[in-house]
């Protein structure tokens, strides 16, 4: 433990150390001006505590937004709208829906492609285009569209996170439909085993790894989705629209710690999978 | 199929049925670089009971022969029927368990589900798979191994259990592609015997592909020698040993003198190849 763990905490020291310096080198600028009005003098050890503790640096230093996601964590009621583990909720539940979503398709696609030629020529081009459009340009779209038929609040939000995750899932799991081998197939023919018996005894058990691996890619592409489809309509709520209105009132210390937020959100749901997916594996005997 | 039926018919009354019949089977693969003859001119009988092992150098046809028979290749030209039919529609009512080279168990199911698979597939009982996947572990020394899995066991008890999976439905027909090739002498010797034991006892009809002449001449009462390029019989030799083969019947002459036929055979296939 001790070998892994060391290793991580250096890199993590050398990270903030290059963080402060960076606070330093961009914050001066602003902190030399506001002296120069006032008409003081800044000595080095002054002019490094003010980069360091402005209230809208372009850079906050590290203990500054771990002071705000406390303050905006610990010390607030979950309830509350100055909660960052509200607006993560917030989040989370369309990312999650979208996930779900999007796993569902993407395997239903890749169940239709592996078993029909005409859906793996006609399907799995468009599949391929519709991740070649950028997702803030088509954001809007669905958000405007959908707030016109009357949708709105989670599952526009939902259905651009469905759009960037059921892509990972559609090509992990017709790699994974695919994996059983020329042998294990002519197997399955010598017991005259029909498509759906080769499906649900060889095909899908052998997909498992497969759909894991992808489900981890689509779980943190699901939540990119969620917080961009907060940005285009002004959300009021959400990781999303702190890192908005964050950048409309220049408070650089809330968008980080949206961002930091995001961060340990896709970290623990990846986790999370991974943890899944070594409880499945195992009970399945390939752990 | 008129054909086929007249010959089922035939075969009932000499109580020595044709369960396969090649007639000049050919196949030939198509690929990049030219034609590969795998099989030509391949004419075989047989009957029923039979254990019939073939042997010759690799690439001479053995595993496509085998293949050919359960409708997992398509011959080319002359005409192969099994039980009287199409192999196709012999594969469709399930007349052969295959065991292929390499054991190919599921690695997400335990010994006991693997082998219970075919049985599951088939539409069997719950109870008379429990009872069946039970009889054919046993048969083959892996009572107890049911709940491990795969990994869990050795190279030589994976084949064991493939065996048994192909012996758990009751085919007619078993079809075998080096099962014992990856296996040591002794495990070898004593799945040999289990499965004269095992042939004794159910009347199987066995095609076995080997490249051990000894392996060959203690389990079969017909070998057939092939050779390579294009892949072909050279020749069909009937053993005159007795159904009934203690181990040590392998030091006896007239043993030697069958285990001595083949390797002439063998040997005339590699002369035709330099
Ligand atoms: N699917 C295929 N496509 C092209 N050529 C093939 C194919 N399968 C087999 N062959 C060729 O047919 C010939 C016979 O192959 P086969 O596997 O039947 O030989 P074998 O007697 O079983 O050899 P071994 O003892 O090494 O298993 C070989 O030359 C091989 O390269
Ligand atoms: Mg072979």
């Amino acid at each position: 433990m001790r070998h892994r763990v060391l290793p991580v905490l250096a890199v993590v020291a050398a990270l903030v150390v290059v963080w402060y310096g960076a606070a330093v080198w961009l914050n001066a600028a602003w902190a030399q001006d506001r002296a120069a009005r006032a008409g003081v003098e800044l000595g080095l050890v002054e002019l490094v505590a003010d980069t360091w503790a402005q209230d809208k640096p372009k850079l906050p230093a590290p203990h500054q937004v771990a002071e705000e996601i406390w303050r905006t964590t610990a010390g607030q009621k979950i309830t509350s709208r100055r909660s960052l583990l509200h607006h993560s909720w917030v989040t989370l539940s369309a990312t999650l829906l979208g996930f779900a979503f999007g796993t569902a398709l993407g395997i239903g696609l890749a169940v239709g492609i592996v078993h029909s030629r005409v859906m793996d020529m006609s399907v799995m081009p468009w599949v391929i285009a519709s991740q070649t459009i950028p997702i803030l340009a088509i954001a809007p779209m669905i958000i405007v569209v959908l707030n016109a038929v009357g949708i709105s609040g989670l599952l526009p939000k939902a259905m651009i996170s469905m759009y960037l995750s059921f892509f990972p899932v559609v090509v992990g799991m017709v790699k994974g439909l695919r994996s059983p081998g020329l042998m294990q197939l002519d197997q399955m023919k010598t017991w005259n085993a029909s498509p759906a018996q080769t499906f649900w005894r060889l095909r899908l058990p052998a997909s498992v790894p497969y759909l894991f691996a992808s489900m981890k890619v689509a779980i943190a592409a699901s939540l990119v989705g969620a917080i961009v489809g907060e940005l285009p309509t002004g959300a009021v709520a959400g990781l999303g629209a702190r890192l908005l209105a964050g950048s409309y009132y220049g408070q650089t210390i809330q968008i980080w710690s949206a961002l930091f937020m995001a961060a340990a959100l896709a970290a623990l749901l990846v986790a999370l999978i991974g943890a899944l997916q070594r409880v499945v594996l195992r009970r399945m005997g390939m752990g | 199929m008129g054909a086929g039926a007249g010959q089922a018919v035939a075969g009932q009354q000499d109580a020595a049925q044709t369960v396969i019949a090649a007639r000049g089977l050919d196949l030939t693969f198509e690929t990049g670089d030219g034609p590969v003859h795998a099989l030509k001119g391949v004419t075989l009988d047989i009957r029923k009971g039979d254990f019939v092992s073939f042997i010759g150098p690799s690439g001479c046809g053995k595993t496509t022969l085998l293949r050919c028979i359960a409708a997992l290749e398509e011959p080319t030209g002359g005409s192969l029927t099994v039980n009287g039919m199409s192999p196709d529609a012999a594969r469709r009512a399930r007349a052969y368990g295959y065991v292929f080279q390499a054991a190919g168990l599921f690695p997400w199911r335990t010994i006991g589900r693997n082998v219970s698979l075919p049985l599951e597939i088939m539409g069997y009982g719950r109870a008379e798979i429990r009872e069946r996947v039970a009889r054919v572990l046993a048969l083959v020394d892996l009572a107890g191994f049911e709940k491990k899995y795969p990994w869990q066991l050795s190279g030589g008890m994976q084949q064991r259990a493939s065996i048994a999976r192909a012996l758990a439905f009751d085919a007619d027909i078993l079809l075998m592609d080096e099962p014992f090739g990856a296996l040591d002498e002794i495990v070898r010797d004593h799945l040999n015997e289990q499965l004269l034991q095992l042939w004794a006892r159910t009347d199987k009809t066995i095609g076995f592909v080997t490249h051990s002449i000894p392996e060959a001449v203690y389990l079969s009462t017909r070998i057939v020698v092939m050779s390579p390029r294009p892949g072909r019989i050279t020749d069909v030799i009937d053993s005159p040993l007795p159904r009934e083969r203690p181990l040590d019947i392998r030091d006896t002459p007239e043993f030697l003198e069958v285990a001595h036929r083949v390797r002439e055979g063998l040997r005339a296939g590699h002369a035709y190849d330099d």
